[in-house]
């Protein structure tokens, strides 16, 4: 039935919301101007219009209420969705994501679940002003209960979002905002999907082993390209899933390369990357050739816009960061 | 609405006098109420209620019953058996007239204080001592019970249930006029948490969406230390105006009148006319918790006053002076308190202690690799110890 189409992540994520709405009636959606606008980045376009106002739900402008009642609705039996409309407003709901969200179903000693998606887009590179750009991921992964995963293209836009909504546990779900409108990927839909919580080996290499997740995945497989033109091989992993780690492909990866470089938009300072780093000591010690090298954020506040270009990894400090590991 | 809330000109705000005053006391226009302090059974215009003798009766004997849960679980504490324990003495009428007001459909997002409410639930007060004695985070099924988690996080459950409430209305069970379809949720919460944003915005959505729920704030006058002139310049129920929904004061000591109101305002959920603000005016007659000490921040005075408008002698008085009880009545509803205590006592420190490993079971629905691994590793090193003297 399904025609293969060239499709954006924004695109992708639609069809994947639209496909779990019409799989299963307990899925909401909720979230501030999800309805008739669609979401400022018109992720949820349509959805209303064909799902109905109850099931896709324009909420007050209150992110600790948004998620808050979602709670409500979860031990109801549905199963919601919500969008946070950008990261840097994550935080007004960050009590009850933590205290809330993550523990309940511990609290409750698995009697109550949480079947909740929280997607928040992440990431800077659009111009934006303050609290528009952010990396809130280590503080989500840090919080037991909850799962984090960040996709990284249109395809796993599309079956990543149908997964976490199918999950019994509350997800947070990041999406590269920079990335909604850019690239487009071709989608089989009839394609079977990797599971959800798996880390994916984009690029082959034997040099370098260059982690990365959400936006930072375009940058490293870019950065491989340009390695690879001065003979230098790159594998590039996208993790996909920052709680749970999947570190199965990383410490094969690890043990062929000796060589690691992590990088995240995030602050470097206890983001992703400080894990990932401890992890890989703790079990490729004796592979490892130079020390975990990390690429992120500075740990400054989120910059003017002005030189968020220069703030971001990119990959010449990506390919900075392979000549200092291949030279240690 | 009342004419306190309305500024004569020039006039920049409320007066507080007024505000707190003799309108908002008992014999005050504001205050609804069916049974004075001194046991006179008087009535309401709006909120009444044909109040069988068995009825009575009953409230009665679940005062009785939940002050026992409280002096109880207050003495287990002193004697190192719960480690805090969340005291409601004087909140018995308040409590109990709510929970006796919902019908079984009817779901319950408490607060850590709402054991009366809990045991009108048929949760067994054992359960309710876990969380205090560091066995478990709550013992029941909230399914089950239609009675969520305790939550200690000041007024995050007021979220909770409006969200609950909205899902009632998803699945078509407000304003069927089935009586046994139809649902409401009450969101209970004190004073102190009327400041928190939570529950703010749990006024919105629900006004918004117009969802079923009742919010009932047992108003205590006291968040821990803070009167309630910390938390709020006009009258509770006066606020919920601003939000666009009802507001009633109800003598919280009263449970008649508590019972009635809350009857009228989950009926008014369930037949699809949305939200209700009850501020259940009451007296924390305790301390906040029995790690408190009240004597550093209130006068006995206060307390003292309060003692006259106890919930529980009230009731007592009416009773026998409309001869609706003898005192076989008193003799049973005593023992039945005394097995009572001896189940709490006996039970308590009867919960076994969980195993260590359990910690990692319930993180999430299903244990992931890297936290089995964690698990694993830890079990490892407790098997080094075994034959060890260490």
């Amino acid at each position: 039935m399904s025609t293969a189409q060239k499709i954006t992540l924004a695109k992708g994520l639609n069809m994947g919301l639209r496909k779990a709405m019409e799989d299963d009636p307990k899925v909401l959606i909720m979230g501030e101007d999800v309805g008739k606008l669609g979401g400022v980045f018109r992720i949820t376009d349509g959805l209303q219009k064909d799902f109905g106002e109850d099931r896709v739900i324009d909420s007050p402008l209150a992110e600790s209420g948004i998620v808050g009642t979602a709670v409500g609705m979860a031990l109801r039996g549905y199963r919601p969705v919500v969008e946070i409309q950008f990261d840097g407003f994550v935080y007004p709901a960050y009590d009850q994501i933590v205290c809330q969200v993550a523990k309940m179903t511990f609290r409750s000693q698995g009697r109550s679940k949480m079947p909740m998606v929280i997607r928040i887009p992440f990431g800077g590179g659009i111009g934006a002003v303050e609290h528009h750009s952010e990396s809130p991921e280590a503080q989500f992964a840090h919080t037991p209960g909850l799962k984090v995963v960040a996709c990284s293209n249109p395809v796993d836009g599309y079956w990543m979002i149908q997964q976490a909504i199918a999950c019994d546990d509350p997800v947070i779900f990041l999406e590269p905002k920079r990335q909604y409108h850019a690239d487009k990927l071709e989608l089989d839909e009839s394609a079977t999907p990797d599971p959800l919580f798996t880390s994916r080996t984009v690029r082959a290499g034997s040099d370098v082993t260059v982690l990365a997740y959400g936006p930072t995945v375009k940058t490293a497989l870019k950065a491989a390209e340009a390695a690879a033109g001065e003979g230098k091989s790159l594998e590039v992993i996208d993790l996909r899933t920052l709680s749970p780690l999947d570190m199965k492909p990383v410490f094969e990866s690890v043990r062929r390369t000796g060589r690691v470089v992590v990088t995240h938009e995030a602050h470097v300072n206890l983001g992703m990357g400080a894990e990932l780093s401890a992890r890989i000591t703790e079990e490729c010690f004796y592979s490892l050739e130079a020390p975990v090298l990390r690429v992120g954020g500075f740990d400054t506040p989120y910059p003017p816009s002005r030189i968020e270009e220069e703030w971001l990894p990119d990959l010449d400090r990506v390919l900075d960061a392979v000549d200092r590991s291949l030279e240690f | 609405m009342s004419d306190t809330a309305a500024a004569s000109p020039g006039h920049f705000g409320p007066d507080l006098a007024e505000v707190f005053g003799p309108s908002q006391q008992d014999g005050g226009p504001e205050l609804v109420q069916l049974l004075t302090p001194e046991g006179e059974r008087v009535h309401h215009a709006e909120f009444d209620h044909d109040f069988s003798a068995e009825e009575l009766r009953g409230f009665y004997r679940d005062m009785v019953l939940t002050r026992r849960i409280d002096t109880e679980a207050t003495a287990l504490q002193r004697h190192g058996e719960l480690g805090i324990w969340a005291q409601l003495l004087g909140q018995e009428a308040a409590q109990i007239g709510a929970g006796r007001a919902l019908r079984p459909q009817d779901y319950v997002f408490p607060t850590y204080r709402e054991h009366g409410v809990a045991y009108t639930r048929g949760i067994d007060p054992l359960d309710l001592l876990g969380l205090f004695r560091g066995v478990d985070q709550g013992a029941w099924d909230p399914a089950e019970k239609n009675f969520g988690l305790y939550t200690i996080v000041i007024g995050a459950q007021v979220l909770h249930g409006v969200g609950y409430a909205m899902g009632i209305q998803r699945d078509g069970a407000v304003g069927t006029g089935d009586p046994d379809r139809d649902a409401a949720v009450i969101a209970h919460f004190g004073d102190g948490a009327s400041s928190q944003g939570d529950v703010n915005e749990g006024f919105i959505f629900a006004a918004s969406y117009n969802a079923p729920v009742v919010f009932f704030c047992q108003n205590n006058q006291w968040a821990i230390s803070e009167p309630i002139e910390r938390q709020t310049r006009i009258p509770l129920y006066q606020r919920a105006l601003g939000f666009g929904f009802p507001g009633v004061r109800v003598d919280g000591n009263d449970v008649l009148a508590t019972y009635a109101v809350t009857k009228a305002a989950l009926q008014r959920a369930r037949d699809g006319q949305g939200p209700t603000f009850i501020e259940a005016y009451t007296y924390r007659m305790g301390a906040h918790t029995t790690t408190d000490d009240p004597t550093r921040y209130r006068l006995s005075d206060d307390v003292e006053s309060w003692k006259l408008k106890d919930p529980i002698e009230r009731l007592k008085v009416y009773l026998r002076r409309n001869g609706l009880v003898d005192q076989q009545f008193f003799d049973d509803l005593d023992d039945e308190a005394k097995e009572l205590g001896h189940h709490l006592r006996e039970g308590c420190k009867a919960l076994p202690d969980p195993q260590p490993m359990s910690v990692f079971d319930h993180v999430y629905t299903e244990m992931t690799d890297e936290l089995a691994a964690q698990r694993d590793g830890y079990e490892a090193y407790l098997a080094s110890f075994e034959g060890s003297d260490h």
